[in-house]
């Protein structure tokens, strides 16, 4: 049985119909991630016992006729950098190489409450730091439509594993786009929720004002099915807003007539891809053939979100990651004093992208640099935020590329950071406001996927799902794969 | 010859005792065995998220409120970052640049008079672990180990302004402060847990100078007198020092207790920045006027009141209300006493006298007296009953205190009764007597002091148990 091509619903039902039991089904997953995994290399750590185990308890309940969860038996890969109880959480670091955190994310331990099932653990660039993957500690993961190409970062292991087949969807974690990113670049597709929508209880942090954990998946269904099951407030983070949370199921409706959608042009710019912009145009002139009423408009200060993330992004992880010290977990370099055993610790146990950003968050947060730059950030960050709040008041959806390119070579961009950062520069602005973001791939350019990104007003992921999901039902595919060369071809 | 006048200020530390820490649900109970009262939060574990604990804020806002402060209507938490292996996610939360409260003042009694103290600020923070060396001292230790059991456990820092000019009004400010946050109970300020732990910013300048000069900042004062001794060495250290036309330099300096010298901890100048910036993990924390007038009504009676109110009803002098009233256990004890006999100013006699002297010099806190406000007063019923005289009644505490016993017992078991028989005083009186002819010539003579010396030599035969005004009496009488 080919399980590559599983979208949830149809796993479900799979299940439901009695045609395959939980225990075959993550068999036959587990062959096909033994299969392809050697050169996909999406997974740090494939937790096939728990697996197993987890499935055959769900066996045991169909039988008793006990009722399931909605994503019973449905199996899924995590981002490496959300801990899993007593399974190694490592961040794709050397740091956290022997890491078994005592507890389950709170995202987690919904989705196992859901019914779902844990394939593994999945890579990723170092502590969330990167955008193709090639930081993580362990291998680099190869982009499934190319090998030749990253996945994207830093959640390029679950946007891989989806785009391959290996799960069937999976969880990430986005700061500045590392969810969004590589679902365009895999061709699937990637939210991240409005910040404050899903608990960050167990996904280690980055930089917590803009961190938040998010589905990818094949289609935009499955994503309202993820999201259902992990969002809502959690005791354990006060970050996480307690208001109600809609069934995001409901909203997928295709209609968008009168949905007025803005299209900001800085985001239309110059360093954007022409053959990027053409599909995304072609996208937008789907959404217009549908009744939304779409217009240019412009978000003046979010070509300042770069710069700004980069100085409250390094300041927030620089007092983060200074935890990993080797006192109490993770590894730990033997010296003759406390304070070389910091230093030796720290050198040996993170790699060079990560001691960058800590070097320039600790540089940043440096009395001297302080109101320079940081107090300087937050300000220019609540520019950003008014302008988005403006342009919510006319539109109900801004759309843009999710990238300004298609997934990169291998080492293309490893030597040249500057145009590393380019990737995350339509992403970025999103995080910086807090609001909700989603991929969907909308056409190839030259045999590489492309994303169409849709945001919306803090909380109002319905509309986004609604917007995709109407998309998509008249894009022309289902969705695309890479082993049926996208299905899309190259213009829609 | 130049003068000098002092200038400090002080920042103290208080463990709040609220039930579970500031940002998780242990436990804050002292003690127990290391590492048994943690959980993924205070132990800083990658993907642990602090959770403010509401009583925390309630307990800081009580206590600002009995220090004169102002709420802030809104505050933040801020991350002070160091790397410290006590200190398990490298940086501590606290409050820098918006404190949960600000703007008050405490009054203190000095040889002038009232003085008012300004606090700069009080704010909320969570406590380190704790480091146990396996040695004798850190430097000499092979390892040590953290034990995380006071990690996160809450505290609120109070900043007094630099307005104690003397180590004396320091002393006096802490021992204010400590007794408002006893009474309000959100702290149990013990110094020698570590519940209360007071730095103090000290500079000396010439007198009636507008400039202050360098400070320094003392550290490891765990006591009241340590803080006092440590405050007496720096003004002189450094008063020597500008004397001989050395600079004062601003540094951190540490108390030497064996030694009784504080010591260079480190050069400001090396101090690394603590690069404060707001916590993201901590939303701004909102107080609503409501909720400040709700705590409002929780403050009990204060020191300075209770004072003023043992002066008034007890007609209690200005000194000994002022001791009794400093820590909440004696007040308590003393509140004790005066329901069960009604002689306020003879309680107050004893309790500050013996009962302090005995503690202090046992090192016993009021709670754990030996002593109970039941075994005292019937110690003075014994006395005013006549059954055992005021020399005789200083043993019986003595022995109480030693053995916790009640004086009752103690008189029966050591004979101890006074003597009020007036044959047998007769003879003892006569023996004295013969025994000491000169000073009963002596006496006779009109030399008064006589009488004393031969009341003094039967006290002496009756080990004390004479009942003296009988003896005074059958003396003038044989005489
Ligand atoms: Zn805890």
């Amino acid at each position: 049985m080919d399980v590559s091509k599983l979208t949830i619903t149809e796993t479900r039902a799979l299940l439901a119909d009695r045609k395959i039991n939980a225990q075959e089904l993550i068999n036959a997953f587990l062959s096909y991630i033994r299969k392809t995994d050697g050169d996909t290399k999406a997974f740090i750590n494939v937790t096939e016992e728990q697996a197993l185990m987890r499935a055959k308890k769900i066996d045991d309940a169909v039988k008793s006729g006990k009722n399931l969860g909605p994503l019973s038996g449905v199996p899924m890969g995590v981002k490496d950098n959300i801990c899993t109880k007593d399974i190694k959480t490592t961040c794709a670091s050397k740091m956290l190489d022997n890491f078994l955190p005592p507890y389950d994310a709170t995202v987690v331990e919904r989705l196992h409450d859901a019914g779902a099932i844990t394939l593994g653990k999945l890579n990723m660039d170092e502590f969330a730091m990167g955008s193709s993957t090639e930081n993580s500690y362990y291998f680099k993961t190869k982009n499934p439509w190319d090998g030749g190409r990253v996945p994207g970062g830093s959640s390029g292991g679950s946007a891989a594993a989806v785009a391959s087949g290996q799960v069937v969807y999976s969880l990430g974690s986005d700061t500045g786009g590392s969810i969004r990113q590589p679902a365009a670049f895999c061709g699937v597709v990637g939210l991240k929720p409005s910040y404050g929508r899903v608990s960050r209880w167990g996904l280690v942090a980055f930089a917590p004002s803009m961190d938040q954990v998010g589905p990818i998946t094949k289609n935009v269904r499955d994503c309202a099915l993820v999201l259902n099951n992990i969002a809502g407030h959690d005791s354990l983070d006060t970050t996480s807003m307690d208001c109600e949370v809609p069934d995001y199921e409901r909203a997928l409706v295709d209609d968008i007539k009168g949905l007025r959608v803005g299209i900001p042009e800085e985001f239309f710019g110059k360093g954007t891809d022409p053959a990027v912009i053409d599909r995304v145009e072609r996208a937008i002139g789907i959404l217009e053939e549908q009744g939304a009423i779409c217009e240019k408009t412009t978000l003046p200060n979010s070509k300042y979100a770069l710069p700004v993330y980069y100085v409250i992004a390094t300041c927030e992880a620089s007092s983060g990651l200074a935890r990993f010290d080797g006192v109490r977990f993770g590894c730990r370099s033997e010296a003759e004093d406390l304070v070389s055993m910091y230093k030796s610790t720290r050198a040996e146990g993170f790699g060079p992208e990560v001691k960058f950003r800590i070097l320039l968050g600790t540089y940043l947060l440096g009395p001297e640099n302080y109101d320079k730059y940081y107090t300087k950030a937050l300000k220019v960050r609540t520019l950003i935020r008014d302008d988005f709040e403006r342009a919510f008041k006319k539109y109900d959806i801004l759309v843009s590329p999710t990238t300004p390119t298609t997934a990169f070579k291998f080492g293309e961009r490893m030597s040249n950071p500057a145009a590393m950062r380019q990737s995350d520069l339509l992403t970025i602005p999103a995080n910086m406001a807090g609001i909700p973001a989603i991929t969907v791939p909308c056409g190839l350019v030259e045999g590489m996927p492309v994303g169409m990104q849709i945001m919306g007003r803090p909380f109002g992921e319905k509309t986004l799902l609604r917007a995709a999901y109407t998309y998509e039902c008249h894009r022309g595919c289902d969705y695309m794969t890479p082993t049926t060369g996208g299905g899309l071809g190259e213009g829609v | 010859m130049r003068e000098y006048e002092t200038v400090i200020g002080l920042e103290v530390h208080a463990e709040l005792k609220t039930e579970s820490k500031i940002f998780c649900a242990c436990t804050t109970e002292f003690g127990g065995e290391p590492n048994t009262h943690v959980c993924p939060v205070c132990l800083g574990m990658p993907g642990a998220l602090p959770v403010l604990n509401k009583k925390v804020v309630e307990y800081a806002i009580k206590a600002a409120l009995a220090l004169n402060c102002e709420i802030a209507s809104i505050c933040r938490f801020d991350r002070k970052n160091y790397f410290y292996p006590d200190l398990p996610k490298a940086y501590q939360i606290s409050q820098q640049d918006f404190p949960i409260a600000a703007g008050g003042y405490l009054m203190i009694n000095t040889p002038d008079g009232e003085k008012k103290i300004g606090i700069n600020r009080l704010h909320m923070e969570e406590d380190a672990g704790k480091l146990v060396h396996a040695g004798d001292d850190i430097a000499r230790a092979d390892y040590s180990l953290v034990d995380f059991n006071r990690s996160t456990v809450p505290l609120v820092e109070i900043v007094s302004e630099p307005h104690l000019r003397s180590p004396g009004e320091a002393r006096a400010y802490l021992d204010h402060l400590k007794a408002i946050l006893e009474y309000t109970e959100v702290s149990d300020c013990k110094m020698q847990e570590g519940s209360l732990r007071c730095d103090a910013n000290i500079s000396v300048m010439p007198k009636g100078s507008k400039e202050f000069g360098v400070k320094t900042e003392l550290k490891n004062m765990n006591s009241f007198r340590a803080l006092q001794r440590a405050l007496e060495y720096e003004v002189e250290r450094q008063i020597g020092l500008l004397k001989e036309g050395k600079e004062v330099l601003h540094e951190t300096r540490t108390w030497n207790e064996q030694k009784g010298i504080t010591e260079v901890l480190r050069s400001k100048e090396e101090a690394e920045g603590y690069r404060f910036f707001p916590d993201p993990d901590l939303m701004p924390l909102v107080i609503d006027e409501q909720w400040v007038e709700a705590v409002k009504t929780t403050i009990p009676e204060l020191p300075a009141d209770k004072k003023e109110r043992l002066m008034k009803d007890y007609d209690l002098p200005e000194y000994d209300a002022g001791v009794i009233t400093s820590s909440k256990s004696l007040a308590k004890f003393y509140d004790s006493c005066v329901g069960l006999y009604d002689d306020p100013k003879e309680i107050s006699n004893w309790l500050m006298g013996e009962l302090l002297r005995l503690l202090n010099t046992n090192n016993i806190e009021i709670e754990d007296s030996p002593i109970t406000a039941e075994n005292l007063v019937e110690l003075l019923k014994l006395q005013d009953e006549g059954v055992i005289s005021g020399s005789i009644a200083k043993k019986v505490f003595e022995e109480m205190f030693e053995t916790g016993t009640d004086p009752e017992t103690i008189v029966e078991k050591k004979g101890l009764k006074q003597i009020s028989d007036v044959g047998e005083l007769g003879q003892i009186v006569n023996g004295v007597m013969e025994k000491n002819p000169q000073s009963v010539e002596d006496y006779r003579g009109g030399k008064e002091r006589a009488l004393k010396f031969l009341v003094g030599q039967v006290m002496k035969e009756t080990r004390g148990k004479a009942n003296p005004q009988l003896v005074n009496e059958l003396f003038l009488k044989k005489l």
